[in-house]
């Protein structure tokens, strides 16, 4: 058995400024290996541990999906020492990555249904993997709707597959801010206000929700009350985490542990768990 | 059963050290604890149990995990030497046991535990004196428990019956071990018998998970959790707690990454980067330790992760006692 602690080394191919602030940045990161590319098979909603040498590791949702191949993208919030470290890196700078950790969106039962995809803020990312999956494969699912939020309009992330979805006809997209801008022209309003006025239909559907948890907390009910029940909607935790493989023991939810056993959970499930995330 | 006196016990050990990494009682400042040794007289027998758990020659309270130069990982969980572990109590052997299940579990090993305890012969020596604390028998140990032992050392005064517990245990043991006499089978019996007789304190298991499963909200929580003050040593001195913390530590291009045991009674264990913790109080962190130990784990294990050692009350500075949590969580 292989050493699980071990980063497989890779290097920035590239690094983009998502929003104004500077603060979300995409990084699409290039293995080193060819043979550690090939053994590298995941799912959308997986994570990895990313290594900066000298500052650590953290975990990060994988937002590009198995169908796209030759990188692989995260979007990082500069909060701690590990992700202040990776928003400056260069192209070519060298770190490591653990992975695919933790489990995945349950797409196979996604097929020959409809899937409502509601997100906000920077949570987007492994929506987005979701998103591209379902796209590589459009003919296998029913009616696809994005319901995406951000603060403002700086803040939306992948602002240029926002518009190219926005312009497909096989797409419900439902792009909204908080708070517009003058040149702002899409919906104005908070996610669970959205969801509720384009109800997306519950027939034959699954939800799948991921953002702050105020707006989680927020839109459940509104799923709820449009028909939605809890074991067809998922969403995806975050915790503090270390391992990523379910031994240093933080990121627990009664026995299970969010970085083996999650990050992904249907609301059915969570609702049995101890309340404490 | 087999015998040996203790001054061919002596022998024995230094007679190990050409095969083995021995791993002995050594008594540094008043403080017991399980130490690689080079010379038997390190070792000091005069404890009745180690303050720090020996399941830090499995899982060491600080261990570097691999080193790194220029983006260059190299890898340190091989283990070169065999271990011997010698003189741990049937509690800690036991404890081994647990830590297992955690690390070496289906879809993941730690290699840095497993490989050292896969490298590992162990020889526990009976309790003949329990003290007040222990209450090992509560969860199916005892002090003469063979559980997690290749050999079982029974101190009859100027020898020790040795009972070999595994194959693996047989081919350690050399002719400076010889057949024990019935006489001395009989005194190591009585001493055992008398031993177990010592332990008074038992906790009611029966109910408990069940109890647990009930409670979580329950203002119990905020009762039992009062007079903690966090320092965290029932968790550092557990020998079946295994939280651990991983960190980077660097000197220019080269650095090494490094865990550390961590525990669930500090804040910053759970504390994420936004703000949000899902254990901000105290209340929340009592509540996991002892859901963790015997809620959870049974869930995920069948067994409850506590042995009975009774160091988490013999060391907390303000004498929260687990076995009176216990009982007052069956009558809450």
């Amino acid at each position: 058995m292989e050493n699980a602690y071990l980063p497989i080394p890779v290097k920035v191919g590239s690094i983009f400024a998502e929003s104004e602030d500077r603060m979300l940045k995409t990084l699409d990161l290039l293995f080193l290996n060819k043979e550690d590319e090939e053994n590298f098979k995941f799912m959308p909603g997986q994570f990895c541990e990313i290594s900066v040498w000298g500052k650590g590791e953290a975990p990060f949702g994988i937002a590009s999906s198995p169908t796209e191949r030759g990188f692989l993208r995260f979007t990082i919030n500069r909060a701690g020492v590990v992700t202040t470290a990776l928003q400056y890196l260069k192209e070519g700078d060298e770190l490591g990555i653990r992975g695919p950790l933790g489990n995945e969106y349950p797409v196979d039962s996604f097929r020959g249904k409809n899937v409502v995809i509601i997100g906000g803020g920077f949570a987007f990312t492994t929506l987005r993997a979701l998103i591209k999956y379902l796209l590589a494969s459009r003919k296998d699912f029913k009616d696809i709707t994005i319901i995406y939020g951000a603060r403002n309009p700086g803040m939306l992330l992948y602002k240029d597959e926002l518009k190219e979805w926005e312009r497909r006809r096989d797409l419900k997209v439902y792009i909204t801010v908080d708070e517009g801008s003058e040149a702002w022209q899409g919906l104005v309003g908070f996610v669970p206000t959205i969801v509720e006025k384009k109800a997306p239909s519950p027939e034959d559907a699954f939800a799948v929700i991921c953002g702050p948890p105020i707006m989680i907390k927020f839109t459940l009910p509104k799923l709820t009350s449009l028909g939605f029940s809890p074991e067809r909607i998922y969403t995806s935790l975050e915790m503090r985490m270390k391992c990523g493989i379910g031994m240093c023991g933080r990121c627990n939810i009664g026995k299970l542990y969010v970085c083996r056993d999650g990050p992904v959970f249907n609301v059915a499930h969570l609702q049995s768990l101890p309340q404490e995330y | 059963m087999k015998k040996i006196s203790k001054k061919g016990m002596n022998e024995f050990i230094q007679s190990l050290m050409a095969d083995y990494a021995v791993f002995a009682p050594v008594n540094i400042d008043g403080i017991f604890s399980f130490r690689p040794i080079c010379n038997f007289q390190q070792i000091d027998r005069d404890y009745q149990n180690s303050k720090k758990p020996p399941k830090e020659v499995f899982f060491p309270q600080s261990e570097t995990m691999f080193e790194y130069k220029n983006g260059k990982v190299e890898s340190t969980e091989k283990v070169t030497r065999k271990r011997l572990l010698l003189g741990i109590r049937p509690c800690d052997a036991r404890a081994n046991l647990l830590l297992d299940h955690v690390f070496g579990g289906q879809a993941y090993k730690d290699l840095y535990y497993t490989n050292k305890r896969d490298n590992s012969i162990i020889m526990g020596l009976g309790c003949s004196q329990p003290l007040s604390s222990c209450f090992c028998t509560s969860f199916g140990g005892g002090p003469f428990s063979t559980a997690g032992l290749d050999v079982l050392l029974i101190d009859i005064g100027d020898r020790y019956v040795a009972q070999v517990v595994t194959d693996k245990a047989r081919q350690v043991l050399t002719g400076k071990f010889a057949e024990a006499t019935r006489q001395e089978v009989e005194l190591a019996e009585k001493i055992k018998s008398e031993a177990e007789k010592r332990i008074k304190s038992r906790v009611e298991m029966e109910g408990i998970k069940d109890k647990l499963d009930e409670i979580f909200d329950n203002p119990f929580w905020n009762r039992l959790s009062e007079k903690c003050i966090g320092c965290g040593v029932c968790t550092y001195l557990c020998p079946t707690c295994h939280c651990f913390d991983i960190a980077d530590e660097v000197v220019d291009s080269e650095g090494k990454r490094v865990r550390n045991w961590d525990s669930c009674m500090f804040p910053l264990f759970t504390l994420q980067t936004s703000g949000h913790n899902p254990r901000p109080t105290g209340k929340e962190r009592m509540r996991q330790r002892i859901m963790h130990k015997f809620d959870y784990f049974v869930e995920n294990y069948e067994e409850p992760a506590c042995v009975g050692c009774g160091r988490c009350i013999m060391n907390c500075p303000v004498n929260v006692d687990i076995r009176n949590a216990l009982q007052e969580i069956l009558k809450t």
